[in-house]
């Protein structure tokens, strides 16, 4: 690799966690939560998702090369950290930790996620209502979904609070200030959506 | 006259390493206690008398310091876990045993002694300075607004100890970030008025590998700076800067500063 490309890579991982993956997150999130209308509702919606037309280039250029670009790259910024929350135990050094142990769960469970869903359906199954009832039928099953989906809004939010960071939008002290408050309502509201679409399948 | 007062001790608990590879080990000390005293009057007395708790003779404890009064950087150490100046590190104001570490996120030279030499490198690598020299007198720079100064000053406060890159979890063995202290003084000398004729030149340089995108936003940097500097907010700046010079960078621009 080129010298000096840090500082791109950097920026591009920022930039992708937001555009196109957090807004990815959003809009399953939101997709998911028809199950709580009841089973039709979930499935027209599904069904309508995996209707779209180039359905392959929007699933390969909006979710798995950005999100996978993401991950690899996020988990080797995670273990060149040196966490350090007993010597500092503020706010920001712990969410520095908790970014990071959050974006592992996050890759562990999406990837699981992927294998259980998509890839079975490129093996022939079909993903509706009565796939995910199945999976929840475990109680481990919802326990991992749950923390998967509290990992996973975790690291959007707190990501947002460090991608204003890092594209100079906060750049004093009060702004990113707000922002932190901004982005734990982001946390609660995405949370919320979340774990509603997992309680109406179990 | 033996009363209690003579009888009370000052307890350290000090790292203790012969040279730069061989292993570290902690040695007790109790020196006879005195009033007002600071860690670096305690370790003048252990060298004037160095014998540790259990009485045998041992070396004297290495340390660096220079100006005592916090303006040099140079006695910066661990003390009870945390990175600081020994000359204001008051033994009455801090807890017993006081253990004295070096900050062993820079080569341990030895005992408490480090090589801080990364630190002056980053300043050559980001040019923290203001070229002024020609074969001729370029007259008298533009005027800074007095406010501006004032606010300058803080960040001119920088002694390149390194209790920010102690605090740092991205400086480390494994990264090769060069750490808040250098990056700050770039927007320091960038906000100069003389120096912002060079600004373009700084700000690539922190485009580098191990440059600004390496910060991670634990923000121990600015809790941890004794001379209160706000790094974050230096980082912050830098990283509008540094994004929009990407932007020109990569898509060509006739903007030169």
């Amino acid at each position: 690799m080129a010298e000096n490309r840090e500082f791109y890579w950097r920026r591009l991982h920022s930039l992708l966690g937001v555009i196109p993956v957090g807004i990815f997150l959003i809009q399953h999130l939101v997709v998911n939560h028809f199950a709580t209308r009841g089973e039709q509702a979930f499935n027209d919606a599904a069904h309508f998702m995996e209707s779209l037309p180039f359905r392959i280039f929007l699933e390969l250029f909006i979710i798995f090369i950005p999100l996978y670009f993401h991950a690899i790259y996020g988990v080797y910024i995670a273990f060149t950290a040196k966490n350090n929350t007993r010597r500092y135990g503020t706010l920001r050094n712990y969410m520095f930790m908790l970014q990071r142990v959050s974006g592992v769960i996050t890759l562990i469970f999406v990837t699981w996620h992927v294998w259980e869903t998509r890839i079975q359906a490129a093996l022939g199954a079909e993903v509706n209502f009565g796939m995910m009832e199945e999976i929840l039928a475990n109680p481990w099953m919802v326990a991992f979904y749950i923390l998967g989906i509290v990992s996973t809004t975790f690291h959007f939010a707190n990501g947002l609070w460090s991608f204003m960071v890092s594209w100079g939008i906060t750049v004093s002290a009060r702004s990113q200030k707000i922002s932190t408050y901004a982005t734990l309502g982001v946390f609660i509201v995405l949370t919320v959506i979340g774990i509603r679409a997992i309680l109406a399948f179990v | 006259m033996a009363t209690a007062t003579e009888e009370k001790v000052i307890k350290f608990e000090i790292h203790r390493q012969d040279d730069e590879n061989s292993a570290p080990y902690f040695e007790e000390f109790e020196i006879p206690y005195r009033a007002n005293m600071n860690v670096i009057s305690a370790l003048m007395e252990i060298r004037r008398n160095p014998f540790n708790k259990k009485g045998e003779k041992t070396t004297p404890v290495s340390w660096d310091m220079g100006c005592l009064e916090e303006v040099c950087g140079a006695c910066s150490m661990v003390i009870n876990g945390k990175p600081r100046q020994s000359c204001t590190a008051l033994v009455d104001q801090l807890e017993q045993p006081i253990r004295l570490e070096p900050m062993r996120t820079f080569p341990v030279v030895r005992d408490l002694q480090v090589d801080r030499s990364r630190m002056f490198d980053s300043l050559k690598r980001v040019k923290a300075w203001i070229p002024i020299d020609g074969t001729y007198d370029l007259g008298p720079g533009p005027r800074m607004p007095e406010k501006k100064r004032q606010w300058a000053y803080e960040l001119s406060k920088c002694m390149t100890c390194g209790v920010c890159l102690e605090a740092c979890p991205n400086v480390n063995s494994k990264s090769d970030f060069i750490g808040p202290a250098p990056l700050s003084q770039v927007r320091l000398f960038n906000a100069h008025p003389t120096g912002a004729m060079n600004k373009n030149e700084r700000l690539e340089s922190i485009m580098g590998d191990g440059g600004l995108s390496t910060c991670g936003n634990s923000q121990n940097c600015v809790e941890a700076c004794p001379k209160g500097i706000p790094l974050t907010t230096s980082i912050a700046a830098l990283n509008r800067d540094t994004n929009l010079q990407m932007f020109r960078n990569f898509f060509g621009s006739d903007k030169e500063v």
